[in-house]
């Protein structure tokens, strides 16, 4: 018999009325679902209005400061008399950071991805998996610290040029931290590639890693760019760490070696510091905050289109 | 006990089993097979669903040992050589004993990579196009799919994606396939071409066949072998394990009494 045809047969007729025992579920059933959708509205209009407020605030920001000089000017100077407000510095130091956790996590994590769907027994598995979870649970300040106590003298000890606070610890940190997501994301892409496709090419003689390289890989390939985008993303918005480790000079330059404020440090900076609401310099606040949400929208989006355009369907 | 039937003096071996049993933890699945496959000949396992079937076929490639749970035990000798020595490699091991599986498995790729897997893994680059070729034409696809090689292997039917999966086998050039159900998934008129095929290979290969079908095992195999309840019940030429059994078991299942 073939699976889920059973029910239809032997489902035994009802002597109840069907109008009664459908009116007596229907209240708690009318009920039930106006709660799930009241929850559902809640979060729509959290994040309606969460957009709405940076929209508005950001654009006043815009109007003072104009769109072409935020884009284009190469200073970010909003304590300084004149102030200038050039994104680029704070996008160029965020993407400095990420770029360094990118080149630590990606390739680790896409390896202990491999190790863990096409290597590791079941005791490996039950070892590293649980060890991931700890690492992903990790607080981030605590990550933070570690970075700035542990990272940095251990980095300054062996290059000397290294200021107290650089972008290369913070960078390094935040790839430790985005290892587990790279991992477990890729894994789930790999555990998506049927067995079938494994065994077909372990029957032409493949090894395990002429398995994992030339069919696994190629076949979660729009997985694992799917995974490394949301892994980017989370590095781009981590505030914790750089805002502890990296320091808050924000300046327009690719050398790891030198404190450098991210968008997220500014934002912290911003919020804590005791700079009177309704200034321009408060505004920059929200401007700095919509770059950083459309930045990471953008990501989130081209990693589920790629999911999406360029999975494999097996038959 | 099993009954087997001697296999006529010309036939050499290509495959033998001694008392092989395979465990699933603590689950048996096959107990004390011995079982020859000679050379140039197709053999048929027949017998109930869960009776072992795949799981014979699995021990003569050593694709057992990718089932964490599985264990071997007993011999298995290719050309009078341990299978399961300890100097053995698994990988050489299924370069030379090839194997098609029950559901097509094309790899997601082009035609032509699928068929070249294989060449390609083992390094044999030279005149893969040729090499390609001649596995494709082996498998009668060629006229099929010679003006479409780049094409995605999804593309084709299910039928030609089987017979697909046979080229891409046989360009490794095997001295053995081994075929789980090859034709379950397909059509009448694609099993036929399967049929066809398993009788020209036949020329090169020794082919061990799994087939739920009784009229499939009558129709190809020279010898078959009947499992139950992972025993090997009988052995022996196909004709006479279909018109005159021994063992009343076989009796009952090959004229359709149970299973
Ligand atoms: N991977 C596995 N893990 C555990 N038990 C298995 C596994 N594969 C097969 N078995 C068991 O071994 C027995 C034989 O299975 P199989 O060789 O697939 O039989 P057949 O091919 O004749 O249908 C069955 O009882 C089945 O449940
Ligand atoms: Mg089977």
């Amino acid at each position: 018999m073939r699976p889920g045809t059973e029910g239809a047969h032997d489902r035994t007729p009802t002597t109840e009325s069907l109008f009664t025992a459908r009116s007596a579920g229907g209240r708690r059933e009318r009920f039930v679902s106006a709660l799930l959708a009241a929850s559902a509205a809640a979060t729509v209009l959290v994040t309606v209005g969460l957009v709405l407020t940076l929209i508005f605030e950001a654009g006043h920001f815009l109007v003072e400061v104009g769109l072409l000089s935020f884009l284009l000017d190469s200073e970010w100077t909003p304590g300084f008399r004149p102030a200038r407000y050039g994104i680029l510095p704070l996008l160029v130091g965020t993407l400095k950071v990420a770029a360094i956790a990118s080149v630590v996590a990606l390739p680790i994590g896409l390896l202990t991805a491999i190790y863990l769907s096409e290597y590791a027994d079941r005791r490996a598995r039950a070892l590293l998996k649980p060890l991931l979870e700890t690492l992903a649970g990790i607080p981030t300040v605590v990550y933070g610290y570690f970075a700035l106590i542990v990272v940095t003298p251990a980095l300054r000890s062996v290059l000397p040029g290294i200021e107290v606070f650089n972008a290369l610890s913070a960078g390094i940190v935040v790839g430790i931290m985005i290892i587990p997501m790279v991992s477990s994301l890729s894994e789930d892409a790999f555990r998506a590639v049927p067995r079938s496709l494994r065994d077909g090419a372990f029957a032409l003689g493949a090894t395990r890693f002429e398995v994992a390289w030339r069919i696994v890989l190629p076949a979660a390939a729009s997985g694992v760019v799917a995974a490394f985008i949301l892994a980017l993303s989370r590095a781009i918005g981590e505030t914790m760490i750089v805002a502890i480790a990296a320091g808050d000079l924000a300046g327009l330059s690719l050398d790891p070696r030198i404190a450098t404020q991210t968008m997220t440090a500014y934002i912290v900076q911003m919020s804590l510091g005791d700079t009177p609401r309704g200034t321009i310099e408060y505004q920059s606040l929200f401007a700095v905050c919509m770059t950083l949400f459309l930045l990471t929208l953008a990501l989130n989006a081209t990693s589920q289109r790629i999911v999406r355009r360029f999975r494999t369907v097996y038959r | 006990m099993a009954t087997i039937h001697p296999i006529p003096a010309g036939d050499v071996p290509a495959l033998q089993t001694e008392q092989l049993s395979v465990y699933y933890g603590s689950n048996p699945a096959l107990r004390g097979i011995d079982l020859t496959v000679p050379r140039n000949r197709v053999v048929a396992l027949i017998g109930p669903s869960g009776c072992g079937k795949s799981t014979l076929l699995r021990c003569f490639n050593r694709m057992n040992e990718l089932i964490p749970e599985a264990r071997v035990e007993g011999t298995v000798r290719f050309n009078g050589e341990d299978l399961y020595g300890e100097r053995v490699d698994p990988v050489n091991v299924r370069r030379r004993i090839g194997m098609v599986f029950q559901r097509p498995n094309p790899f997601p790729r082009s035609i032509f990579d699928n068929v070249a897997f294989g060449p390609r893994i083992n390094g044999n680059t030279t005149g893969l196009a040729q090499t390609v070729e001649r596995a494709l034409r082996q498998a009668a696809l060629w006229d099929e799919v010679r003006d479409r090689l780049n094409e995605s292997a999804y593309d084709l039917s299910v039928g030609q994606q089987q017979r697909l999966c046979i080229a891409r086998t046989l360009a490794v050039r095997p001295e053995i396939v081994l075929m789980d159900e090859p034709a379950s998934a397909l059509d009448p008129i694609a099993t036929q071409r399967i049929e066809e095929l398993i009788y020209e290979l036949k020329e090169d290969y020794s082919i061990l066949i799994v087939t739920h079908s009784l009229q499939q095992a009558a129709r190809v195999s020279d010898y078959t072998a009947f499992l139950y309840h992972g025993e090997l019940v009988e052995y022996g030429p196909t004709d006479l394990i279909f018109t005159n059994p021994v063992e009343e078991r076989t009796e009952a299942y090959v004229t359709g009494r149970f299973g």
